[in-house]
């Protein structure tokens, strides 16, 4: 069906445009000032100035492994995180603690824990998986590497990005 | 080639030496900075910031770290210039090789030799500042700057493809609607000045006030006042042209990015595309410089003498000649670089016009408005005598 679409009837300060041309200049030099005097907010300076501060709590960046207080590695090899991994990009090799050792009744400790970070969806799940809170997702967000190898981090990498997290967890703590 | 080698040696020198100074130590770095202004300025109108870094990418050669030498984004310019230089510069098979080559420089040409004719200062030791002071300078600068729209429609034509194509054909009837509109609305200015040199055209404001601002010679007569309603369509018309014959939006049809791709230059690449982009801004100097000339006194300020220590204030001309002949140039490309600004800020702010709208603007109202013009400032001069 067709239907008419009406047309506004124009004033001659309308037809003549040179007035609503005037307008648009005055709204652009407006901006132009404004921007001129600091009065407009604008982005972040992104490499002076980083989202750090500005990270919500919620945010959920690099995983990364955490030891505890005594300088013990939380993770006990118990490979759930490698599991529940949607990418799959987890590999943890477990190892058995020598009896001697001050923390021989854990058992078990990844002898070697890698992340690929070019598989990671950074989706939480080995962080929420993990019985023992040893594998945290932290805010580092600018996770970058010159080869695929280098954004393969291996198990000294994740504990430098991790560091020591203490609380929680007792239960592996030596009887006092 | 015999009348070049009789004419006298130093007219040759001084001319070699105004030219070089014009191009390379004003033009051209003003062309390149007016590319950043464009960029800087579209930016702060569109609440951002634009290039406001610029180093040097060691990091490429090796190094640790990358070297800024702190000018913010002043540099830009020169990285653009070397990665024109550097990039592949690709003539695609279906061109014709003769007329694609030949497009950039036709484009680029006619706006640097327009140039010649600007009178951009007064005196400097005792040098006239202009190139070549011809007597039909007005004339002059119309003839050369329609040489132009060749450029555009061979880079069009022989780019042998759809988008240029149209982009060719716009501009031809564009330029030819709107070269009739702006000839036509500088008429009243030769009316008033008796004269298409622009040096006398320029003369004749420092002694009567320039056309647009007719009390800066200190007084206001009827005749200034009748003939302001005529000077000011005039320039409007004559700057509305202007627009239009330096494919500045809201008339940059040959090129509109949204519908053309790029227009004209869509198939060019490398130091060719940068011919056309150079030629666009170079006449968009030579149009500012033009409208100052006609408009707003060329190099003069009031009060201030020029480079012969003649009129202005007595007691300035204590001080030596050269130093007021460099700031009258000063003063010339200073109202250069506000029109500058009108052109870029014009850009940012209106959307483009559909492609009838644009020719019945050229046709049914500049070119009369242009053509009545003539006769009522006719009128007004034959009148009050």
């Amino acid at each position: 069906m067709a239907y008419v679409v009406p047309r506004p009837n124009l004033t001659w300060k309308e037809k003549i445009y040179l007035p609503s041309i005037v307008a648009g200049l005055a709204i652009t030099i407006k901006h132009l000032k404004r921007m001129l005097f600091g009065q407009t907010k604008v982005v972040m300076q992104y490499p002076e100035e980083k989202w750090d501060s500005h990270m919500p709590d919620h945010y959920r960046g690099a995983p990364t492994l955490v030891k505890d207080e005594h300088g013990r590695e939380r993770c006990v090899a118990c490979q759930l995180c490698e599991f529940i991994c949607p990418p799959r990009c987890i590999a943890i090799k477990p190892g058995e603690i020598p009896a001697e050792s001050r923390f021989a009744k854990v058992e078990k400790y990844p002898e070697e824990f890698s992340i690929d970070m070019t598989r990671c969806i950074y989706c939480g799940m080995c962080e929420e998986v993990c019985p023992e809170q040893a594998i945290f997702l932290r805010k580092d967000y600018s996770i970058t590497g010159t080869t695929r190898g280098a954004l393969m981090h291996d198990k000294a990498r994740l504990y430098e990005l991790g560091g020591v997290f203490t609380g929680l967890v007792h239960k592996w703590n030596p009887k006092k | 080639m015999d009348f070049f080698f009789q004419l006298p040696w130093w007219l040759i020198v001084t001319s070699l030496a105004k030219t070089i100074f014009l191009i390379f130590l004003v033009v051209l770095p003003m062309v390149s900075y007016t590319v950043y202004a464009e960029r800087r300025v579209s930016a702060l109108i569109q609440d951002r910031l634009g290039p406001n870094r610029t180093g040097f990418p060691l990091t490429l050669l090796g190094f640790k770290k990358d070297f800024s030498p702190g000018l913010g984004g002043l540099g830009q310019p020169i990285a653009d210039a070397v990665k024109f230089l550097l990039k592949e510069d690709f003539v695609p098979g279906h061109v014709n090789k003769l007329y694609f080559w030949l497009a950039p420089c036709l484009a680029m040409m006619p706006a640097i030799v327009t140039l010649a004719a600007i009178p951009f200062g007064s005196y400097l030791f005792g040098e006239k500042m202009v190139v070549a002071d011809i007597n039909v300078g007005l004339l002059f600068m119309f003839a050369i700057s329609s040489v132009g729209v060749y450029g555009i429609v061979l880079a069009g034509w022989s780019s042998n493809s759809k988008y240029p194509f149209l982009g060719g054909i716009r501009s031809t009837s564009q330029m030819i609607s709107y070269e009739l509109a702006m000839g036509l609305s500088a008429v009243p200015v030769l009316l008033i000045c008796g004269s298409t040199g622009l040096g006398a055209i320029t003369d004749y404001q420092v002694r009567e006030g320039w056309l647009l601002v007719p009390f800066t010679d200190g007084g206001l007569s009827l005749r200034e006042v009748l003939l302001w309603i005529p000077l000011v369509l005039a320039f409007i018309t004559f700057s509305i042209s202007m627009f239009a014959e330096t494919n500045r939006l809201p008339f940059d049809l040959p090129e509109s990015e949204t519908e053309l791709v790029a227009g004209y230059h869509t198939e060019y690449s490398s130091m060719k595309f940068a011919l056309f982009f150079l030629g666009e801004y170079t006449a968009m100097i030579a149009g500012s410089a033009l409208i100052v000339v006609l408009f707003l006194g060329g190099w003069h300020l009031p009060l201030i003498p020029n480079g012969a220590n003649q009129g202005g204030l007595e007691f300035l001309h204590a001080i030596p000649a050269w130093i007021w002949g460099i700031v009258n140039i000063t003063v010339f490309f200073a109202k250069v670089a506000v029109l500058l600004f009108i052109f870029i800020w014009v850009r940012w702010t209106l959307p483009r016009f559909r492609f009838d709208q644009l020719m019945k603007l050229g046709w049914l109202y500049l070119f009369e408005i242009a053509l009545v013009n003539i006769f009522l400032t006719a009128g007004i001069l034959a009148f009050t005598k």
